[in-house]
């Protein structure tokens, strides 16, 4: 069963570079909720038993983060009618390349951390670490608000990453408390993305400079 | 015996020194005088030659060690198995230059600048030739310097030609900038061992962190010599301006040099650290990339092959760091590998750079210009120029069954086998010295886009713009001579690499003498048989293939008609696809190095004035950072113009001043 | 001796079979009867016995280019083992010889489109060296990983190490590399999503145009060596997606050229499935199997 941990991580972490390197909102959209759904099974998997709660809070986190979020987005996105991000800053392809090398770096960086012996040699901890980066890179190199939405979901991704760490420790706390983060965050950024669209009629988030002195 | 060589070598050089006095007293467009220096240089080049090989087949070595009148070293020539090795082009491509020489500058043509040009390639022939043997560093230093002061006066030949003056002063300038750190290499290693000499240096006899302040000496030293980007900016100017024969000695054989004396000064170095061989290994995979994509992005025939240098510099750096890490890691496959790649890619690129510059010469001798947006179709014109250029390009690309293959299979075995293969034993292991060998791969298609587009602007479709007819000038058969020696070496270094591997051992023994009767020897690593019988095989399937299709279209009927033009229906040989368009979608993928200036037409208001696109790559390093970073440093210290009053009384007393300031001084002091 | 001559007549004879497999799947999703399965043999036959047009503008080098071409891709042919056999060719280090051959076949066929001098074989020559230069390190990598695997640097020693009993630990990897080599596979070859095999225009078009010009035997020769290419390339992922090893010689065969031909009907469905990529996307595909084979070779030396 462990050794599907591994699989997972690495899908996750493709997923990552393919929200990087397309343009097509809508698919990038689904790729976070696909994530967003393979993560949801994780903690079973860490967690090694399957009673009634573990499974009760995976099916909840398969469902708001795989089914849930991204309908909210896809909605807000057709509201807006935009379905394509405009050339970002740091392009397509180099996003790409960096994600890549966000890989790499986070996994150096993991043979630095100070871990216990059992957390030593796993894949959790740079993926989280990646996944982290990666969502750093689409919040702060994309224009349109709903990327930036994704950018946050996928920084998310990665702090729900790292928190199968804990599992052990607070068996459910970080689930949760992650859940409840998140779902608040997005009720919140859909209907900011609505306000800025009737304000702007765009949704493209530099013209919110327009709001400084 | 020894001495007998020695003195012969010490002939050798003289007559290659002395090949262009004669002609310095002769009339000016007479052609006695060159023809007098070629003879000299062949015969000088034959006898060292000779003896370089003697060595080599020998393994022996020679030493001459004369007193001199300076109060440091003394007159010491060294002619080990290394230094033999590096012999070999030093003497063989000045020979061929000078003949080239006698049909492409010849007196009669270029009467102002022949007789100079001739005298100071016979010393710069012959001051390369002490730097590789020379067993002192002073003496070292010596011919360091003659080299480059030669080197700049053949690249500035023609006085009527700004840009080479430029050039070639930029060219100096890069080399004394260099010779600054080789002299503190050097003082810094007397002060170590106290001694002048090119022996090994043992790790008892430096402090702590002094092995590392001579290596990085060293290395920024050679670098700016060499070419290892970043510190090629100086490098690219002189072979892309200057005579092609001149162009084919700076960046075929100079570089060469460099590389033996960055070769030397590691090994006489003590066991390096692992970051050491790393580092030369990630500025080689970065010069390789980066210099063959610079050479795509030019616009000039000579500019483009003297950016392509850079990358196999780079291949050979990155060889030279794999020697050094299997110092490190005490892996006697590696420096065996490593360093006999370097080394065959120093011949054969000693041999390919001047082919290509010679063809290159010839063209622009043909036609007057060496823009390659507007050449074009030559190859009907210049058939064996266009044969042995498309010969050089696919062999400088790597590919089988040339010498460019076999060099860089050396270093693909070595470097694949960093990545710890089973069974190969001994502690320690680099894997990340694989991610060099994705490198290697992408600079070798990139320098296929490369050569590929410029054998195909130059020599294939039609001519862009109609040349001038009237001063066309077939190549003579002196010119063609040397070229096509030089291509018949190159197929034989590629059909018969195993000749070469018990010289590369003999070398390798010398620079890594503790582990050399141990370790494997390049032929039982190296399949060398396998591939001479593979680029025979190929061969003889190609002649196989070519004599069943002439067979076959024997009797079918041949039309000769127009290119297909999609139904145009005045098709100008203006549509054809420049060499700029060839490579415009590597260069967008590459524009985060580039960075080109692109000048967008100004069009304006409904009745527009006409205006022009430019776009064009200037070297980053020089013209994008060091000239406006030393134009800023000038207006910066432009209050120190206050002290040039321009009086003398001034002067008097400025030096008044500092005397006082001594004397006051003198007296805290006590 | 019967491996050798059997690894010799499918070099040889199967090529064009799998070109005609994977039109006769496309022809299929299309809703047509399709060309015959054997149609490629009598094209091929056909055009041997045709005449030529040469263009005045071009020299020896146009004549000469599928020639060489052709013998270096038979040659990778020859260094590439078929199903659990040793290749007839194989010494250390061939599998850098193997990739320099291609970029051989490549140099020519290039330079000979350049010497049409026409600006359609000037963009098809530039398009193929760009996406090369983008393909090749994520082949090397394949090769790393392989090497690294097998610890040899023969590729017939790479290629039949036991990699299936290894595909639970190494899953990802492998997944990852055999992804990476398929897009090469399509790249090199030249089919939909990179380049469109079927028309010949402007914007679509990289290996067709190059031939535009070629006519008669020669053209038959550059057909013949692009189906040499896809069977080698073919047989290189083969190894990775699905090595065979029954023990039984004549099953071996049999299970291999059916392999081969289930791999093309996956190429016809890929190219009925998907529309050519833009022009402009291309590299990010490109770049995408780099990072794919990059990131299967780096999690087995993490």
């Amino acid at each position: 069963m462990s050794s599907l941990i591994d699989p997972i991580l690495v899908a996750v972490l493709l997923l990552n570079i393919f929200a990087l390197g397309n343009s097509r909102l809508p698919s990038v959209i689904r790729v976070v909720g696909a994530q967003g759904g393979l993560l949801g099974v994780l903690p079973l998997l860490v967690h090694q038993h399957f009673g009634i709660l573990p499974l009760g809070v995976s099916f909840l986190t398969v469902a708001l983060k795989g089914v849930v979020i991204p309908f909210m987005l896809l909605r807000a996105m057709r509201e807006a009618q935009i379905r394509r991000e405009v050339e970002p800053s740091v392009g397509f392809l180099p996003s790409m390349i960096l994600g890549a090398f966000s890989i790499g770096f986070s996994v150096l960086l993991a043979q630095e951390l100070p871990m216990t012996k059992a957390h030593l040699g796993l894949l959790l901890v740079p993926a989280s670490l990646s996944t982290v980066l990666v969502g750093f890179i689409m919040l702060t190199t994309r224009h349109k608000a709903i990327s930036q939405v994704v950018g946050y979901l996928i920084l998310e991704n990665g702090i729900f990453i790292f928190g199968m760490l804990l599992v052990e420790a607070m068996p459910l706390m970080v689930e949760l408390g992650v859940l409840l983060d998140l779902f608040v965050g997005i009720f919140v950024i859909t209907i900011i993305v609505n306000h800025i669209n009737e304000a702007f009629s765009s949704l493209d988030t530099r013209k919110l400079s327009a709001l400084k002195e | 015996m020894t001495d007998l060589t020695m003195v012969l070598l010490v002939v050798s050089i003289s007559l290659l020194a002395s090949s262009g006095v004669l002609g310095l007293f002769l009339g000016r467009r007479s052609a006695t005088g060159q023809r007098w220096a070629a003879l000299l240089m062949l015969a000088g080049a034959g006898l060292g030659l000779w003896i370089a090989f003697r060595h080599l087949l020998r393994g022996d070595s020679g030493t001459l060690d004369l007193p001199w009148f300076l109060p440091w070293g003394s007159f010491r020539l060294k002619a080990d198995a290394l230094a033999s090795f590096f012999l070999v082009p030093v003497f063989l491509i000045p020979a061929l230059g000078s003949i080239y020489g006698l049909g492409y500058w010849n007196s009669s043509e270029r009467p102002g600048s022949a007789r100079a040009l001739q005298f100071y390639y016979g010393i710069l022939a012959a001051s390369m030739a002490i730097v590789v043997l020379a067993g002192s560093s002073v003496l070292f230093l010596i011919a360091w310097e003659v080299m480059a002061l030669s080197a700049y006066f053949l690249a500035t030949a023609d006085a009527t030609d700004p840009p080479a003056c430029k050039a070639g002063w930029m060219y100096l300038i890069g080399a004394h900038i260099g010779a600054v750190f080789l002299i503190a290499l050097f003082s810094l290693m007397y002060r170590s061992t106290g001694s002048f000499a090119f022996e090994a240096i043992a790790p008892a006899a430096l402090l702590p962190g002094v092995a590392t302040i001579l290596f990085v000496l060293a290395l920024i030293g050679l670098g700016l010599k060499i070419g290892l980007m970043p510190l090629h900016l100086f490098l690219p100017g002189a072979p892309a301006t200057g005579p092609s024969h001149v162009s084919s000695l700076l960046s075929g054989v100079v570089y060469k040099v460099g590389i033996y004396a960055l070769i030397r000064v590691t090994g006489i170095l003590p066991v390096p650290p692992a970051w050491w061989g790393g580092l030369l290994l990630f500025a080689g995979a970065t010069s390789a990339i980066l210099g063959v994509t610079f050479a795509l992005a030019q616009n000039d025939l000579k500019r483009t092959l003297a950016y392509s240098s850079f990358e196999n510099i780079g291949i050979i750096s990155m060889g030279l760091g794999l020697a050094l890490l299997g110092r490190t890691f005490a892996h006697a496959d590696w420096i065996v590998l490593g360093l006999g790649g370097a080394l065959f890619h120093s011949w054969n690129h000693a041999l390919l750079k001047p082919l290509l510059f010679l063809a290159a010469g010839i063209v622009e001798r043909a036609v007057g210009t060496t823009e390659t947006n507007k050449l074009g179709g030559l190859a009907k014109s210049l058939p064996m120029t266009a044969t042995l250029f498309i010969i050089g390009s696919a062999a400088i690309c790597g590919l089988p069954p040339l010498n460019g293959f076999a060099s860089e299979f050396l270093i693909y075995l070595g470097l694949f086998r960093t990545a710890g293969l089973t069974g190969n034993g001994g502690a320690g292991t680099w894997p990340l010295a694989t991610m060099a060998v994705p490198c290697l791969a992408l600079a070798g298609t990139l320098a296929v886009a490369c050569f590929v587009n410029l054998s195909g602007s130059l020599f294939l479709g039609q001519s862009r713009q109609l040349l001038p007819t009237k001063s066309f000038q077939a190549p003579s058969a002196s010119m063609t001579a040397p070229m096509i020696a030089m291509a018949a070496l190159c197929v034989v270094l590629g059909l018969a690499p195993g000749a070469v591997l018990p010289l590369l051992d003999r070398a390798i023994a010398v620079w890594n003498p503790t582990t050399s009767s141990l370790g494997p020897s390049l032929s039982s690593l190296v399949p060398a048989a396998w591939i001479s019988a593979a680029g025979a095989a190929i061969a003889g399937l190609i002649a196989l293939t070519t004599v069943l299709y002439l067979r076959i279209v024997r009797r079918r009927t041949v039309g000769i008609a127009g290119t297909w033009d999609c139904g145009y229906a005045r098709p100008s040989a203006r549509m054809e696809y420049t060499a700029s368009s060839f490579g415009h979608s590597l260069r967008e993928l590459f524009r985060w190095a580039l960075w080109p200036r692109v000048h967008r037409p100004q069009i304006a208001g409904p009745f527009a004035k006409p205006s022009h696109f430019k776009s064009y790559v200037q070297d980053p390093v020089l013209d994008r950072v060091t000239l406006p970073g030393a134009q800023l440093l000038g207006r910066a210290f432009a209050w120190l113009r206050l002290l040039q009053q321009g009086h003398l009384q001034v002067y008097v007393l400025y030096f008044f001043a500092i005397v006082v300031l001594l004397l006051i001084w003198g007296r805290s002091m006590r | 001796m019967t491996n050798l001559a059997v690894h010799l007549v499918l070099l040889l004879l199967m090529p064009p079979l799998l070109l005609g497999v994977i039109n006769r799947t496309k022809a299929f999703f299309g809703g047509r009867r399709g060309p015959p399965l054997l149609q490629p043999y009598f094209d091929l036959a056909r055009l041997m016995r045709k005449g030529l047009v040469l263009s005045h503008t071009t020299t020896l080098i146009f004549r000469a280019a599928p020639l060489v071409s052709l013998v270096a891709i038979l040659f990778a042919g020859l260094l590439m083992p078929m199903g659990p056999f040793d290749a007839p060719i194989s010494f250390p280090g061939d599998l850098v010889f193997f990739a320099y051959l291609f970029g051989l076949a490549r140099f020519v066929t290039t330079i000979a489109a350049l010497d049409t001098g026409s600006s359609f074989e000037g963009m098809g020559a530039a398009r193929e060296v760009t996406f090369a230069c983008l393909s090749e390190p994520a082949l090397f990598f394949a090769l790393l990983l392989l090497a690294k695997l097998s610890g040899s640097l023969v590729l017939s020693d790479m290629l039949h190490s036991p990699l299936h009993a290894q595909w639970t630990i190494l899953g990802p990897s492998l997944v990852l590399v055999a992804v990476g080599l398929f897009i090469i596979v399509l790249a090199e070859n030249c089919r939909i999503p990179v380049d469109d095999p079927n028309t010949h225009l402007e914007l679509t078009m990289i290996h067709e145009v190059m031939v535009l010009d070629h006519s008669g035997p020669l053209l038959g020769i550059i057909l013949y060596g692009a189906a040499l290419k896809l069977f080698v390339l073919g047989a290189f992922l083969l190894h990775i997606v699905a090595p065979v090893q029954t023990g039984r010689v004549w099953l071996d065969w049999g299970l291999f050229a059916a392999e081969l031909l289930g791999l093309s009907i996956v190429i016809g469905v890929v190219e009925s499935a998907m529309a050519r990529l833009q022009m402009r996307h291309v590299p990010t595909l490109l770049v995408a199997s780099i990072l794919f084979c990059g990131f299967g070779y780096f999690l087995l030396v993490r």
